[in-house]
């Protein structure tokens, strides 16, 4: 029973590891673009352009504030 | 050029366009992680598409790719920016450190046993890209009725690729580790935005080719960013001072 329920801690934090990662702000916002996107595609409008653009706003967001909290360490 | 001919030559440039990206991912990925576990993984990923080629045999071309598109894609995206951040910092703070290591220093990487991020990667573009040659070796081959000579070119592609991907990987473990983070950081970034937004039902433009557009955006954002984050810390240097 141990085995077993350490394994899926072991799995579930793995997930997390990879899909997270060390800054949850940018997987949320991903998930919302390709979210809109999906639904905005349903509807028949190409928002090629959305996901990019969040990938790319939230890499400068996330770069500024570990700036930010290295400066404060 | 005969019927046959175009078969060949068609299923084999079809086929090679995704034999590329499945190389590139594993090729990098090894590069950047270590080789076993990234073997270990496209060999998982060889496997598992064996299997599903035998057993579904003609009947592939029912296999609903666009969710598995969209689901490889968002992995992808999620866990590629992860990468093309950390290159981005490691670029700007250490710029071309690590030329020539074998082994990689990264926190996150087991100094035993499976590392299971390669392998998960390894094998997911293995899987997804192989049945994506697997879909155009039978949807090709059966429309033209020459699914011998489909299978064929398909196969040759995945030999010549693969060929030239072992080929470059003593290049490719010579290029400096910071650099080859965000290299590949940048290439997942681009192969997911492409897989995950084709999944959810968008169409490209200039299909295959926006991959390229995707790598050239992300790469010219990548230096930006450096130019920035070296900006900052030469600025945060002059403070301490």
């Amino acid at each position: 029973m141990r085995a077993i329920s350490s394994g899926v801690v072991g799995v579930a934090r793995f997930l997390y590891r990879f899909v997270v990662g060390d800054d949850w702000t940018v997987a949320v916002a991903m998930v919302l673009a390709l979210a809109a996107t999906g639904i905005l595609a349903a509807d028949h409008v190409s928002a090629v352009w959305l996901v990019p653009l969040v990938a790319i706003a939230m890499t400068g967001v996330s770069l500024r504030r570990a700036a930010r909290r290295r400066r404060a360490a | 050029m005969t019927g046959a001919g175009v078969v060949l030559v068609t299923t084999f440039l079809a086929s090679a366009v995704e034999a590329i990206e499945m190389v590139v991912i594993v090729l990098g990925v090894g590069a950047t992680r270590g080789w076993r576990s990234t073997v270990l993984g496209a060999v998982a990923g060889f496997a598992l598409l064996a299997v599903i080629i035998a057993v579904l045999g003609v009947a592939l071309a029912a296999v609903p790719i666009g969710p598995l598109r969209a689901v490889v894609g968002t992995l992808l995206v999620l866990f590629g920016l992860q990468w093309y951040r950390k290159g981005i910092a490691r670029v700007a703070a250490r710029g071309l450190a690590g030329v020539g290591e074998e082994a990689v220093e990264d926190e996150d990487i087991p100094s035993s046993g499976v590392d299971w991020v390669a392998f998960v990667l390894a094998f997911k573009g293995v899987l997804l890209e192989g049945l994506e040659i697997a879909l155009i070796v039978v949807s090709f081959g059966l429309a033209a009725g020459q699914l011998g000579l489909s299978v064929v070119g398909a196969a040759a592609a995945l030999v010549v690729i693969g060929a030239i991907g072992f080929a470059l990987k003593g290049i490719v473990t010579r290029i400096p580790r910071s650099l080859l983070q965000l290299v590949v950081g940048t290439l997942l970034t681009s192969f997911g935005t492409f897989w995950s937004l084709e999944g959810l039902g968008v169409n490209w433009p200039q299909s295959d080719l926006d991959i390229v557009a995707l790598l050239a955006v992300y790469g010219l954002v990548a230096a930006t960013y450096i130019g920035l984050e070296r900006r900052r810390i030469h600025q945060a240097a002059l403070e301490m001072a």
